[in-house]
């Protein structure tokens, strides 16, 4: 057993990146598909989270849809989309990644402009903002950092989560994994994993960057385990 | 309706998956297949069980060390928020060279991991919670440190410990279903079983409904035990 050593040749084989779906086009595919999820989440999410959010109202409905996402495994609303007449495609899976990645955008964005401090708010009105003004100058800044951890959490959940659609025939590299399991073959579970695994990681500190590079004001970069603690009712995201 | 049925009867390719009713939920088949679905639950709940209860059993004491130092307490967050961060068929696979790739410990071991990375924080959390000086005048009456954790910590923190056990639980539940790819899936062999056999609706939409209304009695149960734990804070809403 040197599963470990086997799975590094593996990796280390030109041959299996570059050859028609090989690693990198599954990488294509995963990323792709990862993408266009938490963009579709996120169109839909922002909107709705900004305008209950900045009302206040509706974070009962908010708290149960996070809630109750949370009990529904990723695996069966992927199966459930590839036996509906959209087909097992890239195209399912994006609807159903998109759905998973929706709860922690909008609970993010919602308690983000919901906890924006009314003084503020007011001190804005009384400058003579108008209502849209206030929402895009003075509430969306202050909600940012928190609307990025939704947005973070979301993305980092979906490319995990993007793994499993090989499960019900889809792409991406779920598929080394599969068909390691498959063949019996640990050199290639493996090395699936690792790249997985790589995946996750990468995306998970591009967020991190990206969202300390768009949060005004605080240069710190700071870690999601820091903001996890301190930030009260944040959704908790769904392992998969 | 009718006219979709009559231009397939009509036409020259009509497959059997498209010709055959395919209803997404049928009574019949949960009755006739019980066992077998009771048998897939059972299993569901029992890698439930065991990786909720093996995980709260390491990550209470590795909680109360934590709390100690924040030299232990940085990197054993950094390190779980990293094994977090690790998609759940990949953690499976990691571990298919140590357990085997057709074995439930492989899942079992898996959603331990899963289920320590929660409970640490959460336990954590509740220790560090407890107000200090609580803790000095039990001390300073003479408890010592198991009467201190048993009597002290543990009712003040039990709150913020009853709520990562339902978030551990309610996640293993939706977990357990990647098992599939070593065989040992719970509630999902019969999602991807469905899936195998001419995508059956019925059989995938039985696993998935089964999955979600677990998670929630699941839920439900551990919400009744905190209450009957925590009669209290009861007393002090009313």
């Amino acid at each position: 057993m040197n599963a470990f050593g086997e799975a590094f040749v593996y990796l280390n084989d030109p041959f299996n990146w570059v050859r028609p779906g090989g690693i990198l086009d599954l990488t294509r595919e995963h990323v792709t598909v990862s993408v266009l999820a938490v963009l579709a989440a996120a169109v839909f999410a922002l909107p709705v989270g900004t305008a209950l959010g900045v009302s206040g109202r509706g974070s009962g409905a908010v708290v149960v849809l996070s809630n109750v996402s949370r009990a529904v495994p990723t695996l069966a609303l992927l199966t459930v989309f590839a036996v509906t007449p959209i087909g097992f495609s890239d195209t399912a899976t994006v609807l159903a990644l998109a759905i998973f990645a929706f709860p922690p955008i909008l609970t993010n964005t919602f308690v983000g402009f919901r906890e924006v401090d009314r003084d503020v708010r007011e001190a804005a009105t009384a400058m003579g903002m108008s209502r849209r003004q206030v929402v895009a100058r003075v509430m969306f800044p202050l909600a940012l950092p928190l609307v990025m951890t939704g947005v973070r959490t979301a993305g980092v959940q979906v490319v995990a989560t993007a793994t499993l659609a090989a499960l019900v025939g889809g792409g991406g590299l779920g598929r080394i994994i599969n068909l390691g399991f498959g063949q019996q073959d640990y050199a290639q579970i493996i090395a699936g994993a690792v790249l997985v695994a790589v995946l996750a990681l990468l995306t998970e500190l591009l967020l991190v960057v990206v969202s300390a590079l768009l949060t005004p004001g605080q240069r710190r970069l700071s870690l999601p385990r820091t903001q996890r603690r301190t930030r009260g009712p944040r959704a908790a995201a769904v392992r998969v | 309706m009718l006219n979709a049925v009559v231009d397939g009867a009509a036409g020259a390719h009509v497959l059997a998956v498209d010709a055959a009713p395919n209803p997404w939920f049928d009574a019949g088949y949960v009755v006739d297949n019980w066992p077998t679905i009771v048998g897939y639950l059972g299993q569901h709940v029992r890698l439930t069980v065991g990786a909720v209860v093996l995980g709260a059993a390491i990550a209470l004491p590795m909680a109360l060390l934590a709390r100690r130092s924040r030299l232990l307490s940085g990197p054993l967050l950094g390190i779980s928020s990293i094994v977090y961060t690790i998609p759940s068929l990949a953690m499976f696979a990691f571990l298919a060279p140590f357990t085997g790739a057709l074995s439930a410990t492989t899942v079992l071991v898996g959603l331990t991991l899963y289920t320590l990375v929660i409970l640490v924080r959460n336990f954590l959390a509740g220790l560090q919670a407890v107000p200090g000086d609580v803790r000095e005048a039990a001390r300073g009456m003479g408890y010592g440190a198991v009467r201190l954790f048993l009597q002290v910590d543990l009712p003040l923190a039990l709150p913020a410990f009853m709520a990562g056990l339902r978030i551990a639980t309610v996640s293993t539940v939706a977990l357990v279903t990647v098992g599939v790819i070593t065989g040992n899936g719970g509630l999902g062999q019969l999602i991807i079983g469905g899936f195998n056999s001419n995508f059956y609706r019925a059989e995938i939409v039985t696993g998935a409904l089964g999955c979600v209304v677990l998670a929630l009695v699941a839920d439900v149960l551990l919400a009744g035990a905190e209450r009957l734990l925590t009669p209290w804070t009861r007393a002090v809403r009313t």
